[in-house]
């Protein structure tokens, strides 16, 4: 989908991105992890030409993105950052409509697509439509944010930190929405981040970067298992190292099928931390798992954990 | 004892009370040149109008002390409209009950006691406004309801015998000129202005480094005198005149017409400029962002994002030039541009303050009203984003 090669920027004599090459297949959620600086908005800002770049190349879809205008080439690619930037003279709806407006879509097409929209990110159209984004908490501002982003149904979706003003219990449901909808509709992702926990929830492949290279690449597990250098080591952090393991593990992994045990069951595509926590609340070393269905498939135990 | 509820109110009635008891409500002199003896209200005026403000003076008091709700400050605004307009009726009735004691040559005006109550019953109204946090259409209302009261004790013929009216009255058609004369002036200059000011300020907006030589040229300009500066216009206008004769023969010259509004425009500059380019440059920087990143182009997003988001500020620019200009354009008959400015200089000139204030009067009106129409279109703008 994307096709970064050997891209470099530089503002004055500081390089902030030098010779960075990555390439993002269809329906991945990649992310660009690391401090501030590392160059990682820089990059992003390349892909949908907010910035030029210096030298190298960039590809979305196989076609060379200075082949095409900025503007067109912009309404082809969801664009979602942290400080949202609703207009804050136009409605909910017509904040959502503004690219397939530019798209010259139908009246009712918009219309239909905004409410679709609106469900999809658990906002009431009737209630949310005509609210102006001041009326708005920060948590539904960044849902309208992404929406507006989504709108024309681009394949590719870039995101920059549009979680981190939010306060911890709406970001947390922001990301559950935002794998949902990965995962429902298979749009290509790249997300920008500085926080490890968000990464290490969402991704599907991560690329570590550090003074504009990419310095690791791999899936969230690999990363944490296999750290390529001290950078990535103390970056993801020795400290708590463990249960960010068991957040990233998936209970399916562990699982004793056939066995049962007594209680609430926890679901099969849970992480082991979720079951850890499950098991010292309810002061039990057993846990019984549950398919999406419903159905009983087999027992966690706390050994499981660990071995 | 009972707390004061509202303080402003109340410092309003005391102010007034103090300025009828102490002051005459309107002045009788034996001609237009000399300064008035002065009569108070009870003098003045006759019992029922004396009465009927005193009453509603004292309602006014009653209402400090009142528990604060709704109700109560619709009354206060209608109470205080009323006093207004009773008020203006008492000055002309009592310049007409005077007259026949007076000789033909003979003036009533208006005294410091009439003024201290008018404006104290305009100030009590805004007040009520202000505490009903009234929307642009109960505004309009109020104001409404004053102008057409006013209208109507005019073509009553209530205001007749006062001196101000009776200068007007031989004036009629200069005085319709001037006026007009005037308006021009100041569409005259705001047009140009903005054709102006807006580019420059957009520019500002756009290149910071661009602020400083122009703020600094414009801050110049404004720093000069009025006066200063239209007698400093007509020596280049005048040269220009002479030099380029078409421009003579369409009424360019060093004094005029011309020099007033290429004054007029200089002193509109910076207020628009500065707003202009104040209003985008507090477009908040992330919708920017995101609207370049969402594909707009940079025409549409200064034509759908950064114009309507700058408009208010913009708007108030608008407003300050108007006021300014209105002001400013009574000087430009000085140097021979007419407009209401005519009366204060003949009034001045011949030591008559009753032409001083048919020239002065109307031009506060015509800011307050250029005002007030602003004032609400920016509000009604807001208000539908």
């Amino acid at each position: 989908m994307i096709e970064i090669d050997e891209v470099s920027k530089s503002y004055g004599n500081r390089r902030v991105v030098d010779r960075l090459s990555l390439t993002v297949g269809a329906g991945e959620l990649c992310v660009l992890l690391g401090s501030s600086g590392c160059g990682k908005s820089t990059t992003l800002r390349m892909i949908n030409r907010l910035i030029p770049t210096d030298a190298g190349s960039i590809r979305v879809g196989g076609e060379d993105v200075t082949r095409v205008p900025a503007e067109v080439l912009r309404r082809r690619i969801g664009y979602a950052i942290q400080s949202i930037g609703l207009f804050p003279h136009w409605t909910v709806a017509d904040n959502i409509a503004t690219v397939p407006r530019l798209l010259k879509w139908r009246e009712t097409r918009v219309r239909d697509r905004v409410g679709e929209l609106l469900e999809l990110f658990r906002l009431d159209p009737p209630t949310y439509r005509g609210k102006y984004p001041h009326q708005l908490s920060g948590g539904e501002q960044q849902r309208v944010g992404v929406a507006r982003a989504l709108a024309a149904d681009p394949e590719l979706l870039l995101m920059d930190e549009p979680f981190a003003a939010v306060d911890p219990i709406t970001r947390d449901a922001l990301q559950t929405e935002l794998a949902h909808i990965h995962r429902a509709t298979g749009k290509t992702i790249v997300f920008v981040t500085h926080d490890i926990e968000e990464a290490l929830r969402l991704a599907t492949r991560i690329a570590i970067m550090e003074r504009g290279r990419i310095v690791q690449l791999g899936a969230p597990l690999d990363i944490l298992e296999h750290p390529a250098n001290d950078f990535v080591r103390d970056f993801v952090g020795r400290h708590g190292l463990g249960l960010k393991l068991l957040s990233v593990r998936r209970i399916a992994d562990r699982l004793r099928r056939g066995e049962t045990a007594d209680g609430e069951p926890v679901a099969l595509d849970a992480s082991l931390g979720e079951a850890l926590s499950a098991m010292t609340t309810r002061r039990t070393d057993r846990l019984p798992v549950c398919d999406a269905d419903g159905h009983n498939v087999g027992v966690i135990a706390l050994a499981d954990l660990v071995h | 004892m009972t707390p004061i509820r509202n303080q402003v109110l109340f410092t309003l009635v005391i102010a007034a009370a103090v300025a009828v008891a102490l002051s005459g409500f309107v002045g009788y002199a034996p001609n237009r040149l000399v300064s008035g003896r002065p009569v108070s209200l009870w003098a003045a005026a006759s019992f029922p109008a004396t009465f009927a403000i005193l009453a509603i003076g004292v309602l006014l008091f009653a209402a400090c002390f009142a528990s604060r709700g709704r109700p109560l400050h619709y009354a206060e605004a209608g109470l205080a409209v009323a006093l207004l307009l009773l008020v203006l009726a008492a000055a002309g009735q009592a310049a007409s009950l005077l007259t026949p004691g007076v000789r033909p040559a003979g003036r009533i005006s208006l005294g410091a006691a009439f003024w201290v109550l008018a404006c104290c019953s305009a100030l009590a109204v805004a007040d009520a406004l202000q505490r009903l946090d009234a929307g642009p259409a109960l505004r309009v209302i109020a104001v409404a309801a004053i102008v057409a009261g006013i209208v109507a004790l005019a073509i009553a013929g209530m205001f007749d015998a006062l001196s101000i009216v009776r200068e007007y009255a031989t004036r009629r058609q200069l005085f319709a000129d001037a006026m007009l004369r005037h308006i021009t002036l100041v569409a005259g200059s705001v047009g140009p202005a903005i054709a102006i000011g807006f580019p420059l300020g957009v520019a500002a907006a756009r290149k910071p480094a661009l602020q400083n030589p122009l703020f600094a040229i414009l801050n110049l300009l404004q720093t000069i005198p009025s006066i200063a500066l239209f007698g400093l216009l007509i020596f280049p206008l005048g040269a220009l005149a002479r030099s380029v004769p078409w421009l003579a023969a369409i009424g360019v010259g060093g004094i005029g017409v011309a020099p007033a509004i290429v004054a007029l425009v200089l002193y509109a500059l910076l207020p628009i400029v500065r707003n202009t380019s104040a209003g985008i440059a507090g477009v908040d920087p992330a919708v920017i962002e995101s609207a370049r990143g969402m594909g707009l182009t940079q025409r549409q997003i200064f034509r759908q994002v950064e114009l309507p988001l700058a408009l208010p500020v913009l708007l108030a620019g608008l407003r300050i030039v108007t006021v300014q200009a209105i002001g400013l354009a009574v000087v430009a008959a000085l140097i021979g541009a007419g407009g209401l400015g005519t009366f204060v200089f003949e009034g001045l000139g011949q030591y008559a303050v009753d032409l001083v204030l048919l020239g002065a009067l109307p031009a506060i009106f015509l800011a307050l009203a250029a005002d007030f129409v602003l004032q609400t279109l920016s509000t009604v703008l807001r208000r539908h984003g």
